[in-house]
């Protein structure tokens, strides 16, 4: 008792709140909890449960195996196929996209009449939809009237790099903007202090510029990530999955089992999805925030 | 041979300011001079931020360039750093003309006024960073330049972080230092590449008044010692006075006056210059030049001396300015002006008596407590050398 009645000095003491003050958080955080058990944690378990029911009879009626099917769907052919798909899309849009961005928003990072005119035009990719953007490309890769007139999109090997060059070009434009962004928070003196150091351009950008701007990278780069493995108009938009399936990436499988008679695969490979982008992201930062420079 | 010589103005051990190892004594820089000859800067939209400035800083020189904000004063000095592109004009490093030197060749360093430190690199690797790309000329001032060992870097830095102080905090980055240990690493970061030139950029405008004081004694020590042309740009005249060998005062892009801090006191080139240098100002205070009776200059009912030797270059009636230092004015029964007193700000070992002359603000500035009120009238006296006088139209001085 007399122990407790004074309060510990000097070490780290946790946080004891009053019930008044717990009932009044919980009170304040009700509308969010709610959105979210509503929207979004309900919606996953129930996404989880059908997982466990295999349909019977085209879907006349649904039987439970348990995790068997998890087991069988997660580790066969087809979910294998879809995720290296995406991947692929993921490898093809993500780097290009990312690298574009930073050597246009450092190439108009600078104090020169009328370069907000291209700073305009570099963003605008941004501004356009999707599926604004894929109308464009397909048409681009149009055998007959396109200005890229190649058969591309019905070549199984070039289809999803063909189906990429939108993405990249729109994430293009958003690595852009945030880049860009990013670069005016880097104070000019220290870039000035680097030139005289004796750093050239290449390694100003490298050694000082891309490590002091780190933060908005790693953003960029998990956001484009998940984009990437989410994607699925562009690709309905320009290949509708095809040729023979090779453009079909996870969440398009997943769509193309949204049916009564397939409702527990889509399931199963939606949860799978989720914990490849799960596992995905959290690497992600596992790996790359050590390096990542958070200033002060 | 460049790197023997006898230890000069070795700063004892146990002395106030920071003790320094041999190291230090035993480098020689090959100090160089800087001479600006007519260098303009001019940027688009016809400002003229550098008009036409001649000033030729010594070898070894600890120079000041003083001025207000907007004055041209920071332009001068990137200019030196290749930071900025010259308009017209040549300006030189020692011998060699700099205008299209690239700025990592100009064998100079700076210290900002933010201090510029790389936030993501420790301290260490902040004060290697200059030594890591570019060429010195380790083996003597007349072999080809080089890039320096993994070994002469480690001895550099070593070196430059003894002389500052900085031995405890290598292995910590920018954001756990306080604000005058940033600003040691900025100078050891300048210090350690051995330049011919320390360019600095207001380096003290961000350390608190107490620290202020302390590094200004350091860097003047730092400067004795590593015997480098120092080109230091400030708005602050007390850092001018205190750490100059000579001023450079400019304003609007023009440069006033150069000249030791004593010059610049003692005979202000014009009025810009006399009310830039001291604190408080100089008073100044318009009148008329006479040269019935007594001959001297007309102010707000009184008459106030003329200096030596000046009666007879002065026409009758001719507009003039009168400056008096605050500490030139005395209070004397008999004097020749009279003093309207508003204020009086007693500071410890002096005060400050605020008042009118005519209509001219003027600070009469006093030894101890004064016995005056504000609203009354007291008569001051000025020794005829104390005065300075003005052309009213052209400001510049006459005597």
């Amino acid at each position: 008792m007399t122990v407790a009645a004074t309060p510990a000095r000097g070490g780290r003491r946790r946080a004891r709140y009053s019930p008044r003050e717990v009932a009044l958080a919980l009170a304040l955080l009700a509308p969010s909890i709610a959105v979210f058990v509503a929207f979004f944690y309900r919606p996953f378990l129930n996404l989880l449960n059908w997982g466990t029911f295999e349909s019977r009879r085209n879907g006349a009626y649904f039987e439970d195996v348990g995790l068997s099917q998890y087991r069988e769907q997660l580790t066969g052919d087809d979910f294998r196929e879809g995720l290296w798909n995406s991947v692929q899309f993921v490898l093809y849009t993500v780097p290009a996209g990312l690298v574009l961005g930073v050597l246009l928003a450092v190439s108009a990072h600078r104090k020169l009449r009328g370069i907000k005119v291209f700073q305009a035009i570099f963003s605008s990719t941004l501004a356009s939809s999707v599926a604004v953007t894929s109308v464009i490309f397909f048409y681009l890769f149009n055998p007959v009237v396109g200005l890229i007139a190649t058969d591309w999109l019905n070549d199984p090997d070039m289809a999803m790099f063909a189906v990429s060059l939108s993405s990249v070009w729109q994430n293009m434009g958003l690595s852009f903007v945030i880049v860009l962004a990013g670069l005016q928070t880097v104070p000019d003196e220290v870039i000035e202090a680097a030139t005289l150091d004796g750093y050239g351009p290449t390694r100003r950008l490298l050694r000082i510029t891309l490590p002091l701007i780190s933060p908005v990278l790693l953003f960029l780069l998990v956001v484009l990530v998940i984009f990437g493995l989410q994607a699925f108009a562009q690709i309905d938009i320009i290949t509708k999955g095809g040729p023979v399936g090779a453009t079909e990436t996870l969440v398009f499988k997943i769509n193309r089992l949204n049916r009564p008679d397939n409702i527990g695969i889509g399931a199963v490979y939606s949860v799978g999805l989720f914990f490849v982008t799960l596992v995905v992201t959290t690497l992600q930062f596992v790996i790359l925030e050590r390096r990542v420079h958070y200033a002060r | 041979m460049p790197y023997t010589e006898e230890p000069r103005h070795r700063v004892g051990r146990g002395s106030s300011v920071r003790t320094v190892g041999d190291g230090a004594d035993r480098r020689r820089s090959y100090v160089a001079s800087v001479t600006f000859e007519g260098v303009t800067k001019e940027y688009e939209g016809d400002v003229v931020a550098v008009d036409a400035l001649d000033l030729s800083i010594d070898d070894g020189e600890f120079m000041v360039l003083l001025g207000p904000s907007g004055c041209g004063k920071t332009t001068a000095l990137r200019m030196i750093a290749g930071l900025e592109d010259i308009t017209a004009g040549k300006l030189s490093i020692g011998d060699r003309v700099v205008n299209d030197v690239d700025p990592a060749k100009r064998d100079v360093s700076m210290v900002f006024q933010s201090y510029a430190l790389y936030p993501h690199m420790t301290v260490q690797r902040n004060i290697e960073s200059p030594l890591l790309v570019r060429r010195y000329p380790a083996d003597g001032p007349d072999a080809p330049a080089r890039k320096l060992t993994g070994a002469e870097r480690a001895e550099r830095v070593a070196e430059a972080a003894r002389v500052l102080g900085l031995e405890e905090l290598l292995k910590r980055k920018p954001a756990a230092l306080s604000g005058g240990q940033r600003q040691r690493v900025a100078l050891a970061r300048a210090f350690v590449g051995r330049p011919q030139a320390f360019l600095m950029d207001e380096p003290l405008s961000n350390l608190d008044a107490k620290l202020r004081a302390a590094t200004r004694l350091e860097l003047v020590d730092l400067h004795r010692r590593v015997e480098t042309t120092v080109v230091y740009v400030t708005h602050d005249q007390v850092e001018a006075m205190t750490m100059a060998d000579r001023i450079a005062i400019m304003s609007a892009g023009r440069l006033q006056q150069v000249g030791t801090p004593q010059d610049v006191y003692a005979a202000p080139a014009n009025l810009f210059v006399a009310q830039f240098i001291g604190t408080p100002p100089m008073n100044t205070i318009p009148g008329t030049a006479t040269t019935e009776g007594a001959p001297g200059v007309d102010v707000g009912g009184g008459r106030a001396p003329l200096p030596p030797g000046l009666a007879s270059r002065l026409d009758e009636g001719r507009p003039v300015v009168v400056g008096v230092r605050p500490e030139h004015l005395v209070i004397a029964p008999d004097g020749p002006l009279e003093l309207v007193v508003r204020a009086v700000e007693w500071l410890g070992h002096e005060c400050l008596v605020f008042g009118t002359i005519g209509s001219s603000p003027v600070v009469v500035r006093q030894a101890g407590m004064s016995p005056l009120d504000a609203g009354g009238r007291v008569r001051l006296a000025v020794q005829p050398v104390d005065v300075h006088l003005f052309d009213a139209d052209t400001t510049e001085r006459l005597a």
